[in-house]
């Protein structure tokens, strides 16, 4: 990599269910404009943008034309990436690539979604084969059920345990202004709320948002100009496994594991649960917080019920995920992965407020698809050697 | 301001011409399904590992596949779900009745899984690993609803 990048400003709306108040390109705009502010920088600093989201939510292509004059695009390069439920965390690692390239030193990532605008579950079945996936097949819901399904089977666990990990994000939430869904629930609620499929109950699952996310990236020779402590990007892995939806290994996501090994690698991290300090995992639904975690390497194939019962992952606890209420409390989908970028960037900057982890060394943030792809980001304070 | 009344994209009685190819693989699936009630998957000749549904490359090993073996047509529920919610089915715009079994079938002798209904007729029955078989449509036109659904059988 010919330059180290860091991020040197986030900026996000404040999530809603719905937005009427504002189109697209409005709402993009909103979280242009506090990026822009949080790294004290003028849009004519910018000299590139990405952007992204999921076309089919919206049903309106080429976002990356059409909102030029509130991403700020205006006669500058713009490419746009999508990638699915992970398109917030491709467009950062797009971001970095072209910020460590060398080709432009300050880029601006967006992210971006008004799912109120559409179907969801009409829009994600697009996403799947026509001739052998649609026929059964029932939006993200249905995908995570069966990995619940074969990871209660494989290692014992309960619906008490997913339960569990929907209650600490909810009260995460409590935390962040930003947040969609500010309730905490108990585990009777939420084992008591409607069973939508089998293990997953209502309050097991997202909502779907409007809102969109802006990150800033900067290149070493300008980084610490901008922001004197800017956020370290250390490594970026990206994993696809399969063309159909049968073809996955339910109840372990394997991209999750083949490409978190990639990162520890790369940074040269041997003990994940020691050495990261915070986690914002792309997490729709309740039992990835369980499965994920074990396929990232921080605790053994079915330990993760026990550590997180024991508090480990709460705030104050050895490993706090989702300090902003994470995917549970807001998902404007495009937004959602990028959202997990700037929060772990937050933590490691120490501009997390109310949500943050004392002392963040290295951060992990994620994205994640219903197809069972996963990318992921290895944040830093110190510059990478 | 919020608008009141939505704005739909439709054509009347047109029907939107997505009109997709099935391949080579899929042609001979289906043509076996509809004339001999058969499961035919694709074998990779270095790994060899079985493919259901039959596809041309084997994404691991990124060769070519052409031995066919035939699976099923008993098998295991790999894994599944049963959908409670009501949602619009975006194939036919009708509300998709719920609940019903979704099914991960793993067929004797394949090595991926085979999506399609489970009866829930009897749901204290449906758990992995629940042998299973299908049950053909009399009117079989070379689709994936050619099985109507597999029930469990143990
Ligand atoms: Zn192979």
């Amino acid at each position: 990599m010919a330059k180290r990048v860091a991020i040197v400003g986030t900026g996000q709306t404040f999530h809603k269910s719905h937005r009427p108040d504002v189109n697209g390109q409005e709402l993009i705009n909103e979280a242009v404009r506090r990026a822009l502010a949080d790294a004290d920088l003028k849009m004519k600093d910018i000299d590139a943008i990405v952007i992204g989201n999921m076309d089919h939510f919206e049903g309106i292509n080429y976002v990356d034309c059409w909102s030029v004059d509130g991403s700020g695009a205006t006669m500058k390069p713009i490419i746009k990436l999508t990638t699915g439920g992970t398109t917030g965390c491709t467009v950062a690692i797009g971001g970095y690539h072209l910020v460590g390239s060398g080709m432009f030193d300050r880029v601006l990532i967006i992210g971006w979604e008004k799912n109120s605008e559409s179907d969801t579950t009409g829009a994600i079945t697009t996403a799947f084969d026509p001739v052998w996936d649609r026929l059964v097949f029932a939006g993200a819901i249905s995908g995570l059920a069966a990995e619940a399904q074969a990871y209660i089977a494989r290692y014992g666990a309960s619906e008490r345990d997913g339960a569990r990990v929907s209650v600490r994000d909810r009260k995460h939430a409590m935390n962040n202004p930003h947040a969609q869904l500010r309730k905490e629930v108990t585990l009777d609620e939420v084992l008591a709320s409607p069973m939508l499929a089998d293990p997953i109950h209502l309050l097991d699952v997202c909502p779907r948002s409007d809102g969109a996310c802006a990150v800033i990236m900067a290149s070493e020779d300008v980084a610490e100009k901008i922001c004197p402590k800017p956020d370290w990007i250390w490594a970026t892995a990206s994993r696809h496994s399969y063309s159909y939806l049968g073809d996955a290994d339910y109840g372990r996501l394997t991209s999750m594991r083949e490409g978190s090994q990639e990162l520890w690698k790369k940074a040269g991290i041997k003990e994940p649960r020691k050495e990261l300090d915070v986690i914002e995992l792309y997490q729709p639904y309740s039992f990835g917080g369980l499965i994920w975690i074990e396929d990232m390497g921080i605790v053994g194939p079915g330990e993760a019920p026990r550590y997180i019962w024991d508090g480990n992952t709460d705030m104050g606890g050895e490993l706090p995920i989702n300090p902003s209420g994470g995917v549970i409390a807001t998902n404007p989908i495009g937004a959602t992965g990028l959202i997990r970028c700037a929060e772990a960037a937050m933590q490691v900057m120490g501009k997390a407020e109310g949500r943050q982890v004392p002392d963040v060394n290295f951060a992990f943030s994620s994205g994640f698809g219903g197809c069972w792809w996963t990318d992921m980001i290895l944040h830093g304070k110190k510059k990478p050697k | 301001m919020t608008q009141t009344e939505n704005i739909i994209i439709e054509s009347g009685d047109a029907v939107q011409p997505f009109s997709y190819s099935v391949g080579m693989h899929g042609s001979k699936f289906f043509t076996e399904l509809r004339d001999n009630r058969r499961f035919m998957a694709v074998k990779c000749p270095k790994c060899k590992k079985v493919y259901i549904p039959p596809r041309g490359v084997c994404g691991e090993c990124f060769v070519e596949m052409k031995d066919w073996v035939e699976v099923g047509p008993q098998g295991v529920i790999g894994t599944f779900t049963i959908l409670r919610f009501a949602f619009i089915d975006p194939e036919t715009g009708a509300q998709k009745p719920v609940p019903y079994g979704y099914g991960f079938i793993k067929f004797d002798g394949a090595d991926t899984l085979f999506q399609h209904y489970i009866s829930v007729e009897d749901e204290t029955k449906i758990k992995i690993g629940a042998r299973v078989e299908p049950v053909f449509s009399k009117d079989r036109k070379g689709t994936i609803r050619d099985i109507e659904y597999f029930k469990v059988i143990d």
